[in-house]
């Protein structure tokens, strides 16, 4: 189990190559896990021998020229304000304990008066308009969500296993909007999206 | 809980899953290999091509599984015994897999239904698919 990010570490069917499940951690620390460095002070202490901006290099999301291109065209068709409010709609109604971060949204009582709320709605298409910006800045979505990782924790007090909640919501509505064209590889692409939002806004919890 | 509601729900999206149980078994476990590729990592000893038959056949016989849940949604655990067993002291696939496997199902579900799955719908069958995740983890400690 990988410290930093609680992933195990996969290897390839030849033990060539390594990664961890998380697919944010870079193989080299996967390397590490497999010689039995597994304690985090290792890895802090090379992440600061690499320098930060080689951290910053070594530690950063990689997105292949596939996945940008199934993301944005998938985003393209995306209506954000029904999208948005479907997919907080959908999270309140599967998950209700979420809403305990709603008290005052007023009426919560039933899926229709969720699905109708215009608060629910409105708030839906808040949530993923600013999920648009990790869409534009692909290749720097912690500093995109450094600020509202910072919020979530300080002032919302939401843990982050709704952000993954939210992100496996938001899959299906895309799934049963799109259908076919949302493909295995779109799926893949998508699920990896979201884990990366969701693990640049637990980012700044302390 | 699964409420009266949500079993009628179910069975109502079982019908619909009809007759193309290989069909979304198969396409279950495809998006499951493809989004999340450590599940692979359990069959080793199978050919993981597009549309290979070993795939498909597994894939039936998850599908048949669930739809054998839903026919004894009242008693899961008796029913699910075997298989309950089987994963606990064979199989010993890590559970966290079985959400996976669960969200996956579920896209299928949103991909061939599109509006049809409505939120209530998502609910029961979220629900469903967790109590018979947590019947074949029932005892594996």
């Amino acid at each position: 189990m990988h410290q930093l990010c609680q992933g195990e570490a996969l290897w390839g069917p030849d033990s060539s190559e390594m990664s961890f499940c998380c697919f944010l951690c870079p193989p080299a620390a996967a390397k590490l896990v497999l010689k039995g460095c597994f304690t985090c002070p290792l890895w802090k202490r090379i992440k600061a021998d690499l320098g930060s901006e080689q951290s910053r290099l070594a530690t950063m999301v990689h997105w292949t020229a596939e996945e940008k291109q199934l993301i944005a065209s998938v985003w393209s068709k995306v209506n954000v304000e029904e999208c948005g409010a479907e997919a907080l709609g959908r999270l309140l109604i599967v998950y209700p304990w979420t809403q305990r971060f709603f008290a005052s949204f007023g009426n919560l009582s039933s899926p229709t008066a969720i699905i109708g709320n215009p608060k629910v709605r409105a708030h839906g298409r808040k949530v993923l308009t600013s999920f648009g910006e990790a869409v534009k800045n692909l290749d720097n979505i912690k500093a995109t969500y450094s600020k509202l990782s910072e919020l979530h924790c300080e002032k919302l007090h939401v843990d982050p296993e709704n952000f993954r909640l939210l992100g496996d919501i938001l899959i299906i509505v895309l799934a049963s909007h799109f259908a076919r064209d949302f493909t295995p590889a779109c799926q893949f692409a998508w699920q990896k999206l979201v884990n990366v939002v969701a693990h640049a806004l637990a980012r700044k919890y302390h | 809980m699964l409420t009266a509601d949500d079993k009628k729900l179910i069975l109502h999206v079982w019908g619909k899953v009809g007759d193309h149980q290989e069909d979304f078994g198969a396409e279950t476990l495809e998006r499951m290999f493809t989004a999340y590729p450590q599940t692979k990592t359990y069959f080793p000893h199978f050919d993981l091509h597009h549309g290979s038959d070993q795939i498909r056949a597994h894939g039936k016989k998850v599908v048949n599984a669930l739809g054998n849940a839903v026919k004894n949604v009242d008693n899961l655990s008796q029913a699910l015994s075997e298989l309950s067993n089987l994963h606990a002291y064979n199989l010993r696939v890590d559970p966290v897999n079985f959400k996976l496997l669960s969200q996956c199902f579920q896209v299928v579900l949103a991909v061939h239904l599109g509006n049809e799955y409505s939120p209530e719908i998502h609910s029961a069958m979220d629900k469903f698919l967790a109590a018979v995740a947590s019947v074949l983890a029932e005892k594996y400690r």
